[in-house]
Formats: C-alpha cells, sequence, structure tokens
C-alpha cells in the first residue's frame, strides 16, 4: 500500500418504484481517510453505501478504482475488488464460533480439509493489529454487539478489503465501545484503508472523520474535510436550513393535580434494584442513564411488561398486578415499548390493524370487528397524528420510521391512558417527527396525562421534562426540577462509577444531599421520590 | 419543513402503491396457475366441467381442505401443528367405539371434542414448554398415533352393522346439487373460519400474535390464550376430517391419514401463507387444496398413469411456488 487507493464515484441514481432516493451522486473516497457520510433518514445514504459495495443495483452510476472503471454488480464483486459493507444487520453465522466467521468461506484448507492451525496463527496476528480482544473459539451469538461487529470487521479484513463501508455501526454501542470502535476505525485508516463511515451522531463523525459528505434527498449536497464543519454547519447542510432543535415548554402542572402513578420500591433481578417515583397528573418525568442502567427494565417492569420481583405499582389508587399488561392496560397505563420494530408493531399488517391491536374490545359486536368505526377512529388518529402519505391499508412496513413511530403512538392514544410510558419517544425517527412527538408529549401532560419518559438522548430528557431522574445501576440517582441540571450533570451522574478511579462527581449547585429537588421549585413535586433504598 | 415532508409523503404513497400492486399481482400468480390448469383440463377432457366429475371433485378436497383450514390458521398464528392426522386418527377411532356402545351422533360429538382437547393439549404444551410448536406437535403425533395404537389393539375398527348406514352418512349426497356431506361440511368450516380469520377480533389477535408476538403482548393481548385456541380449532378441523374419512371407509384405524399433515401444510403455503406467521388467509389455503386436488382428478380425467402422479404433484407445487416467489421477489 504505497500509494493509498482513490476510488470515485460518479453519477450514482437509484430509485425505487419509480421515486428517486439517489440522484446523480459524485465524489471521490481516499485509501488512509475515514470518510463520513450524512443526511436525514431517508436521504439515500444507506442506499449509496449498498450499491458500492454491490449489495444494491444502483439505475445509475459506476466506480472508478484509481481512475480505472470496476463493476460492483453483486456483493462478491465488490468484495474481489476490496470493497466491504458492515450493515446494520450484521450478516454473521451465529451458532460458528468467532474463527469460523472470520474466516467464513475462505478458511485455510489442505486438499479441501481444513486447516484450523493455519487460521488461528493468521487470527492472532490480526488481532495484534487491530488491537481486538476475541476469543477466537467462542460462538459468535454469545457475544455482545459490540464483538459481533468487530468479528464483521476483522473478515472485511481477511477478505483483503481495502475500502470499508460501515452503516451506523455505533447505534447500539455503549460510549465505552464505541470510543473502541473509533480507535479501530483510525487504526484502520492508518493502514491504507478506505472507511465509509454513516452515523447520526454529528460530533463522533467531525471526531473521527477526516472528510464529510452530506447527502439532502438523495442529492449531493456537499463534501470537504471534516475540520471546516461544525454540527451546526452539517444539520443545516442535512435539513437545507438552519434549524435549532426546539422543545416545546411544557405546561406547568397544577399544585393540586393528583398523583396518577405511584410506583414504590420496584424490583427485578439486578436490573431495576428498588426503584420509586410518583407522577402528578400533567406531569412528565424524564429518566435519563446509560444502556443497562435499567431505565427500560424499570419501565417495562412497571407497566407489568416483565414480572416485578418487589414493589407495588398504584394508578389513580387502583393497584397494578404484575406481569400483567392487560391488567395494567385496564388500570389506565399504556406502554410505547423501546423497539418499535422488534416490540411495537406487527410490521406485515396494516396501519389500521395496528392502530387497533391495543383496543380491539372498544369496536366489537359479538366478537366481530365493527369496520366502520374503526376506520373511522383510526382515520381520526392518523389525521391528528399528522401522518402523511399513508392510507389506512397499507402494511406498516411501507413508512418511515417516522411515520411508523407515530403510529405505534396512535395504537395507545385510542384508548386515551392516563398514565404514558414512553421508552425512546424518538429513535430513528427524521427531524421533523421528532418534533411533532416532543409536541405531542406537552400536549399530552398539558391534557392532564402523566408522562414517564425515558431516553438515551439527554437533550430531549432535558428539553420536554418537568422533573429528571437519572438511573445507575438499577437505581435512581439523582433527581433535577427542570432547568437544574446541565446536560453534562446528568451524564456525570449516569457514568459516575464507571470512570475508573474517580468518586461521583460533586453535587449540582454545591448541595449536600446529593440529586434532592428543591422543594421550593414550583414545577416540582414535593414529594421526594428518589429515597435511597435501604 | 414541508418539503422533507412532503417528498417523503410521495415516497410513501408511491412505495405503497408498488407495494400493494405487487401484492395483487401476487395474489394473481397463484390463482393464474390454477387457472392455467383449470382451462387445460377443460380443454383436453370432456368430462372436466361435467356436473358429476365437480361434485367428485369438491368430495375429494373436503379431507385435505379441512386439514389445510386448520394448518392456516396455525401457520399464520406463527406455530406448525405436525399432529393434526394423528388427533384425525385418534378422534375416528373414538367415533367408532362410542359409536358402538352409545349410537351414532354420541360417537361424532365425542370425536370432535376428543380432537378439541386433543389440540388443546398441543397449545398447553407448545406455550409451557417452549419448544418450537414444530417439535412439540411432532413428539406428540407420535404420542396420538401410539394412542390410537392402543385403542384399536393396533385392528382396524368398524362400527356395529346396525350403525354402520347412520355412521357413513358424511359421505352421502345432499340436497343442494347432490354435493356430498363431507363436502358440505369443508365448506361451512372453511367458511367459519374464513370469517373468524378476516372479521373476527379473534382473527385479529392471530395475525398479531404470528406477525410480533412481543407487540401482540405488550398491546395486552393474552398470547398463551390465542395459541391454546388456535390449536384447539386445529384439532376440532382435523377430528371432523377424521370423521369424513372414518365415513368414506366406514371404519378407523391408527396409520390413517399418515403423512397427510404435510400435504395440508403444502397447501396452505402454495396458496402463499407465509411460513414465517402473521401473513395469510383461508382462501389461499383454499387455492392450495385446489391445486392439489386438481393435479389428482387431472390424472384421473386425462387416463394417465397414476404411478407419475406424485412426481408430476411435486413438480407442479414447485413450479407455482418459484411463479410466486418471481412476482413477489421484486418487492425486496
Amino acid at each position: 500500500m504505497s500509494q493509498p487507493v482513490r476510488i470515485d464515484l460518479e453519477g450514482f441514481g437509484k430509485a425505487y418504484g419509480g421515486v428517486p432516493v439517489l440522484r446523480d451522486v459524485s465524489f471521490t473516497l481516499y485509501g488512509g481517510r475515514v470518510h463520513g457520510l450524512l443526511g436525514e433518514n431517508g436521504a439515500g445514504k444507506s442506499t449509496l453505501l449498498k450499491a458500492v459495495c454491490g449489495a444494491v443495483a444502483p439505475d445509475t452510476g459506476r466506480v472508478l478504482l484509481d481512475g480505472r472503471p470496476i463493476s460492483v454488480g453483486s456483493p462478491r464483486d465488490a468484495l474481489r475488488h476490496g470493497f466491504a459493507l458492515i450493515s446494520q444487520e450484521l450478516a454473521l453465522v451465529p451458532a460458528m464460533t468467532v474463527l469460523d466467521n472470520v474466516y467464513l468461506g475462505r478458511w485455510h484448507n489442505r486438499l479441501g480439509w481444513r486447516s484450523g492451525r493455519k487460521d488461528g496463527r493468521t487470527f492472532a496476528r490480526l488481532l495484534e493489529r487491530t488491537g481486538f480482544e476475541l476469543d477466537p473459539s467462542a460462538l459468535v451469538r454469545d457475544l455482545p454487539l459490540a464483538a459481533q461487529q468487530q468479528v464483521e470487521i476483522l473478515r472485511a479484513l481477511v477478505s483483503g478489503a481495502s475500502v470499508i463501508g460501515m452503516d451506523e455501526p455505533t447505534a447500539l454501542l455503549t460510549k465505552t465501545e464505541t470510543d473502541r470502535l473509533m480507535a479501530v476505525i483510525r487504526q484502520l485508516a492508518a493502514d491504507g484503508t478506505a472507511v465509509v463511515l454513516i452515523s447520526h451522531f454529528l460530533e463522533e463523525v467531525l471526531s473521527v472523520c477526516d472528510d464529510v459528505t452530506v447527502l439532502r434527498d438523495g442529492r449531493h449536497v456537499v463534501t470537504g474535510p471534516a475540520a471546516e464543519q461544525t454540527p451546526d454547519s452539517l444539520v443545516r447542510h442535512m435539513v437545507g436550513r438552519p434549524l435549532e432543535l426546539m422543545y416545546p415548554e411544557p405546561a406547568p402542572v397544577a399544585p393540586s393535580a393528583p398523583v396518577l402513578l405511584s410506583a414504590r420500591d420496584v424490583r427485578r433481578g439486578t436490573a431495576v434494584r428498588g426503584v420509586s417515583v410518583e407522577i402528578r397528573a400533567g406531569e412528565i418525568v424524564g429518566v435519563a442513564g446509560l444502556v443497562g442502567s435499567g431505565r427500560s427494565e424499570t419501565l417495562r417492569a412497571i407497566f407489568g411488561a416483565d414480572a416485578r420481583d418487589g414493589g407495588t405499582v398504584v394508578v389513580d389508587d387502583r393497584a397494578v398486578p404484575s406481569g400483567s399488561p392487560p391488567q395494567a392496560m385496564a388500570a389506565g397505563m399504556a406502554m410505547v415499548p423501546e423497539s418499535r420494530k422488534e416490540q411495537g408493531l406487527v410490521l406485515a399488517r396494516s396501519v389500521r390493524e395496528n392502530m387497533a391491536l391495543a383496543s380491539l374490545g372498544s369496536r366489537q359486536l359479538a366478537g366481530f370487528v365493527q369496520g366502520g368505526a374503526e376506520r373511522s377512529v383510526a382515520g381520526t388518529m392518523l389525521r391528528d397524528l399528522d401522518v402523511r402519505g399513508s392510507d389506512l391499508s397499507g402494511p406498516v412496513w411501507t413508512l418511515s420510521g417516522g411515520n411508523q413511530q407515530k403510529v405505534l403512538f396512535g395504537k395507545w392514544l385510542l384508548e386515551r391512558p392516563r398514565v404514558l410510558l414512553v421508552d425512546e419517544p424518538t429513535r430513528g425517527v427524521d427531524v421533523a417527527a421528532k418534533s411533532q412527538i416532543h409536541r405531542l408529549l406537552v400536549d399530552l401532560a398539558a391534557e392532564g396525562m402523566a408522562v414517564l419518559m425515558v431516553s438515551s438522548e439527554v437533550e430531549e430528557v432535558l428539553g420536554l421534562s418537568h422533573r429528571v431522574l437519572v438511573m445507575r445501576h438499577g437505581r435512581l440517582v439523582a433527581e433535577y426540577a427542570r432547568g437544574e441540571a446541565t446536560r453534562e450533570q446528568v451524564l456525570a451522574m449516569a457514568f459516575a462509577d464507571d470512570l475508573p478511579g474517580t468518586d461521583p462527581p460533586p453535587e449540582p449547585g454545591g448541595r449536600a444531599a446529593p440529586g434532592r429537588v428543591d422543594p421550593t421549585t414550583p414545577t416540582v413535586s414535593s414529594r421526594t421520590s428518589t429515597e435511597e433504598q435501604r | 419543513m414541508t418539503i422533507t415532508a412532503d417528498t417523503e409523503a410521495a415516497t410513501e404513497t408511491t412505495g405503497r402503491a408498488a407495494a400493494s400492486r405487487f401484492t395483487k399481482l401476487h395474489d394473481f400468480g397463484i390463482v393464474l396457475s390454477v387457472v392455467v390448469i383449470v382451462i387445460a383440463l377443460s380443454v383436453t377432457t370432456q368430462t372436466f366441467l361435467s356436473t358429476g366429475n365437480l361434485v367428485n371433485l369438491l368430495d375429494q378436497a373436503a379431507v385435505i381442505g379441512l386439514l389445510a383450514c386448520a394448518a392456516t390458521l396455525v401457520i399464520i398464528s406463527g406455530a406448525f401443528d405436525l399432529s393434526i392426522t394423528a388427533v384425525l386418527a385418534v378422534s375416528a377411532i373414538v367415533a367408532v367405539v362410542v359409536t358402538t356402545h352409545a349410537g351414532v351422533p354420541a360417537g361424532m360429538a365425542a370425536a370432535v371434542l376428543t380432537g378439541g382437547v386433543l389440540g388443546a393439549i398441543n397449545g398447553l404444551v407448545v406455550i409451557t414448554v417452549k419448544v418450537h410448536s414444530f417439535i412439540a406437535t411432532l413428539a406428540l403425533s407420535i404420542i396420538y398415533r401410539g394412542l390410537a395404537v392402543i385403542l384399536t389393539a393396533g385392528a382396524i375398527v368398524y362400527p356395529p352393522d346396525d350403525r354402520v348406514t347412520a355412521f357413513q352418512a358424511l359421505s352421502w349426497p345432499t340436497t343442494l346439487g347432490g354435493i356430498t356431506a363431507a363436502s358440505l361440511l369443508f365448506l361451512v368450516v372453511a367458511a367459519v373460519c374464513w370469517a373468524m380469520l378476516a372479521g373476527s377480533t379473534f382473527g385479529r389477535r392471530i395475525y398479531a400474535v404470528g406477525g410480533n408476538e412481543e407487540a401482540a403482548r405488550l398491546s395486552g393481548i393474552r398470547v398463551g390464550g390465542v395459541r391454546v385456541a388456535v390449536f384447539a380449532i386445529s384439532g376440532v378441523c382435523a377430528a371432523l376430517a377424521g370423521l369424513v374419512l372414518a365415513a368414506r371407509g366406514g371404519s378407523a384405524q391408527a396409520s390413517m391419514a399418515t403423512g397427510m399433515e404435510l400435504t395440508a401444510i403444502a397447501a396452505a403455503v402454495v396458496g402463499g401463507t407465509s411460513v414465517l406467521g402473521g401473513e395469510g388467509a383461508i382462501w389461499r389455503g383454499l387455492i392450495g387444496v385446489l391445486l392439489i386436488t386438481l393435479i389428482g382428478n387431472g390424472f384421473n380425467l386425462l387416463g394417465w398413469d397414476t404411478i407419475y402422479q406424485q412426481v408430476v404433484q411435486g413438480a407442479l407445487i414447485l413450479g407455482a411456488v418459484s411463479f410466486d416467489r418471481l412476482l413477489r421477489g421484486r418487492r425486496s
């Protein structure tokens, strides 16, 4: 690799069913550099990357490798020219070992018999080169996601890839894992590989990438050195206009508002170790914390998606038994789960069927669905939530992430719950839909709903909540009133003992008792909800 | 904002239009295969479109049709039921035994009850043991076949002579254009299953459980209850098929309808019901049944040697499914 490779992408275009998703996109990649590919959901990033790596056949466009046009008609072709794609859905064989997966299909062999020893030796060299710590004999299905990703990267290296495309590799990684991956990406570039990185995390892109390209509506907007961009300028390029993500101001909670949800000492395994929270009518309580801090598990235990090992949940003076979603719903609770694809929607079924699913019993006659009533309520909800470009009969999988998320909200709002539990309200949702969902949450609270919201986006928690709770290791470790905490303080509390050799950071505002709420703050329940547990 | 939202909207409208167009093509695909065979048989034989043959065709479709209704329901709910023909055998034997002691109506009622109970046991095992339904019902089907052997002591059982005629009532022609009572039973069961699946809240729950069990559970659906009910219905359909077979032969035995569960699953899947669950319809199962029955009927009418029938049947199923796949493949 004396001379770094140069890869020109020329005139890439692709349309699905007559609708262009890529329009005449051209730019150049260089070996030894990390190239960020940015854009809103639906801007065409993934399609472009797949087209370059042979996973999708473009309508127009060609790839020049050092000035010579090459054919990347199939993943095999692309791989032959050194183009490897690491997509969001990892393509590993779960039941095979790390070693077998890394050398999948290109095992060393002698007369057709495997030479495991030789594979093992080259594998050790690979580990040395990348700094990964992987047990070659571990089964891939037993590995955490970050390690599985490393296996894919190793496989790309074994195939001799000189161009590696990564589609949102950090979407599901923790902070530490992300940092490690970024180091590996830099290492790959230092070895002469051209890395193309799709990510929604702008800071991450700016910190690791040498160059960035922004796409908007399938068109090429800008390519240039990352050093010349800021998060603001990138967002401007992505949406085509300056955009400040403004959070709507939640309406103040009336001092007399009754407590609608009261959870006491909720426990589940090691994930939730005694969480107590009270939420009043009209109040939005946001929960921040790292992945694995028990935030989602807490929500699920309160709703009854998972059985509780201990603790009580009371909605409006009515005790909600453990582990029964139907009972929780009867008490007036609803839960918008973390993952709409896995837990929220039946993707193959229509918008209408999905919307109706949680309230089938409300519109039936002798066990049969009352079609007219169902169409009318679901249609109204569709309009209220501004789900555009879709009618009721289309399967949900044809909708964009933002519209799918709205349908998921719609399913629960049809029953007019009194307590709404929301896990990651805007994950994988475009900017426009995101601000609509924020507005919706604030409006619902203003109408008297009690909202308990979990989000990985600290800004979202800070921007929407009357009260902010921070979880760590299954416990609530801090509580802040609206406007009282900064992003840094919340993150510091969330990370606290994950930082080696440091004590929990000093309390914000210099208060002695960590995480106590100032009882005079008007928008906050004066009840202390974070009683430290035993 | 309007610009982004509008393009997104446009993308989705066309995307969905394209999707539904493919769905229609795909529906059309399997129907087209059947239509081609019907036209071919109508042209090459004089007898195919005669009332007699059509009545006969329907009668031939009755047993596999009842089993295909069962298979379709279970597959849409995201499971497999390999025990249906074992349940069929036990139910038919129970029908004969109870008929011997308590008369034909009691025998038939006992058979249906047996089917329902064995089906519910399937469902309970699947939801409690949590092994894949494929394995669970395979094991249970062996147990049921064994029960059938025990009940009959390995022999063929017959109803008493004075009750044979009544016992065979299902194989009689009815006043409805001469179609047999078995055909009528099949049509009624198919209509009930169709209405239930397409129109009832229970049907919606079946689709939801099959399409995404976790989403269904979190939407307050009692997934276990739905599963047990679906398996119980499957068992009842199997028992009814058993009654038809026993009525035709005037007897029952432990090895009845062995292997036919696979034909029933094939019928369901050939029609376009997804093996992954959550997608499909009763009418699709019926199209599959029609395709399979037509092949046998065609051999008969054309006077072809039936030793080739299985090879042709398999090849035609493969052809129909490939054609189907071809039309559907463009979706992804």
